[in-house]
């Protein structure tokens, strides 16, 4: 029991991750179509900001050497501000091309950060390490919690909570969930096209910079896929959620979350290796049985 | 107050609309009329700003304002409910109110103007804080009117209010438009039945294949023969 209770902790907290990624992904394909990519290397790029350029493998520290609530806000911003570049620049010219056009031009930036990194940085995996006193395990009701699975819950739950307020509460929220519904619509209403996308954006980049750090806590590495595997779970979680819907997507982030730490726990030992091709499989039945995702929205369709 | 000339405008090789002419004025409901594909739902579209047109020129209120986008268009008093009412389905009936009235400034008599449309549309004030996707089409459709009313527009559009109502949600609808343009609201109205229209048309315009066939005061048109052989494109002889 004590078991189970800490698998579904872990969990909880990864699925809390996948379903912030998630958001970050729909809430931009719901201002603009635009399934970004690029997303995952504003993860890497986040955590790659930690650490001074250099080619070795156990680098010092930029904004990992700084005291811990400077290092998050030094982070958090230049990924935000990072994301509003590659709006402005990449993406705002194509606005009124199709879908395609944007998705290309997603991964046109997406490999241009990589290529970016690897120049700045090398290209081999590098050890960092931040927050070692998270890593102690902490006592709960007398279960032991890995300290940073109780952090990553925590953060992404307030942040979950902080979101959902903001879409729902505020002005600027209400017209980000409109235009996310229904683009043509909201702006017929007046809401100014260029102003919710880059707050979509923002909001992707402010994102992009936590779950940096939390990676990185975890892992203790840095490797310049390593956005690439959260964001591509978190893109199942959008589709399985359905598309633009942003309560789908936080749904779907915690499923492939959840069937993702369950697998790897109570699948047999040499079947372990396999889980991802697991969560997939049952991915696909999702999709099979409902192909328009869990929670549908008009979002998919263009005409006005 | 609208005035539409010459304008060209559709979708890469394929034009919608080869020069039309129309003319609103204020005060007047005027309706749109023709079949599929006509160009109806492009020439709202064009006017509102989600398009841009290719040729001609529109002024509205003495303004050039082709080529403005549909958020700048609202602000200067222009308001279209597309094909299809595209409510906000996933928020709630207030928030969809809310993000109708978004653009003004003048927060006491958005206070009062939402509770005038919530007295005008009595359902809308029952599902307030219901999600508006649950609503059925004729409520849906009220609550696209009451959206649009809420940004306080000079001249209200509307594609096919009729579309997929039943015929009593229609007699509400029109019934509403009715008193919208009574309180001195101008309509300019797209419809693909010529049914309804004459009830409630100062003047009426007949599209077809992207051009202006026929247009006249509801005086000139009661003999709907006319009316039906351009909607029909026969020539009037031969009906």
């Amino acid at each position: 029991m004590a078991y189970f209770i800490q698998v579904l902790i872990d969990a909880v907290a990864l699925g809390s991750l996948y379903a912030l990624v998630a958001l970050a992904i729909g809430l931009v394909f719901g201002v603009m179509k635009l399934i970004n990519f690029a997303q995952a290397d504003y993860l890497t790029v986040g955590a790659y900001s930690l650490v001074i350029p250099t080619a070795a493998a156990t680098p010092s520290m930029m904004f990992g050497g700084l005291p811990w609530a400077l290092m998050i806000f030094c982070v958090v911003l230049s990924i935000t501000v990072l994301a509003l570049i590659t709006e402005r620049v990449a993406f705002r010219p194509l606005r009124n091309t199709d879908p395609t056009t944007l998705l290309i031009s997603s991964f046109a930036v997406s490999y241009f950060l990589q290529s970016l990194i690897i120049m700045f940085h090398g290209g081999r995996p590098k050890s960092v390490s931040i927050g070692a006193a998270l890593t102690r395990p902490i006592d709960i009701l007398g279960l032991r919690v890995g300290g940073v699975q109780f952090l990553t819950m925590t953060v992404a739950l307030l942040l979950l909570i902080a979101l959902v307020l903001f879409l729902k509460r505020t002005s600027i929220g209400i017209q980000l969930r409109a235009a996310a519904e229904d683009f043509s619509m909201a702006r017929l209403l007046g809401v100014a096209a260029n102003r919710v996308i880059a707050i979509a954006f923002a909001i992707s980049g402010i994102l992009g910079g936590v779950i940096s750090l939390l990676f990185v806590i975890q892992t203790g590495t840095l490797d310049i896929r390593m956005g690439i595997m959260p964001t591509v779970y978190a893109f199942f979680a959008t589709v399985i959620g359905g598309i633009g819907s942003l309560p789908g997507a936080v749904l779907g982030g915690y499923i492939v979350g959840i069937l993702s730490v369950f697998l790897q726990a109570y699948l047999p030992e040499e079947m372990r290796p396999f889980r991802d091709a697991g969560v997939f499989t049952i991915v696909i039945l999702i999709l099979l049985v409902r192909p328009q995702g869990l929670i549908v929205t008009s979002a998919a369709k263009e005409r006005v | 107050m609208l005035e539409v000339k010459q304008m060209v405008a559709g979708y890469g090789r394929l034009t919608a609309l080869k020069g039309v002419d129309i003319t609103v004025k204020k005060g007047e409901v005027v309706f749109v009329v023709g079949p599929n594909g006509a160009g109806k739902s492009t020439l709202l579209k064009t006017i509102s700003g989600l398009m841009t047109p290719t040729g001609g020129e529109i002024r509205f209120q003495g303004e050039r304002i082709d080529g403005r986008g549909p958020e700048t268009l609202c602000r200067r008093g222009l308001a279209l409910i597309p094909e299809g009412r595209h409510i906000f389905k996933t928020l709630t009936v207030q928030e969809n109110l809310q993000v109708g009235a978004m653009i003004r400034k003048d927060s006491a008599e958005v206070r009062s103007d939402m509770e005038m449309v919530l007295d005008t549309f009595p359902i809308l004030r029952e599902r307030f804080k219901g999600v508006a996707g649950n609503l059925s089409g004729g409520e849906q459709q009220q609550l696209a009117i009451a959206r649009s009313i809420l940004q306080r527009p000079a001249l209200l559009m509307i594609d096919e209010p009729s579309l997929g109502l039943a015929p009593l949600v229609i007699d509400q609808v029109y019934d509403s438009l009715r008193k919208l343009n009574e309180t001195g609201l101008t309509l300019l109205i797209v419809e693909q039945s010529t049914g309804r229209i004459m009830e409630l048309a100062s003047r009426i315009y007949v599209l077809r294949n992207g051009k202006v066939v026929l247009e006249g005061d509801r005086e000139e048109l009661t003999d709907t023969s006319a009316l039906d052989a351009a909607y029909f494109g026969f020539s009037s002889d031969a009906a």
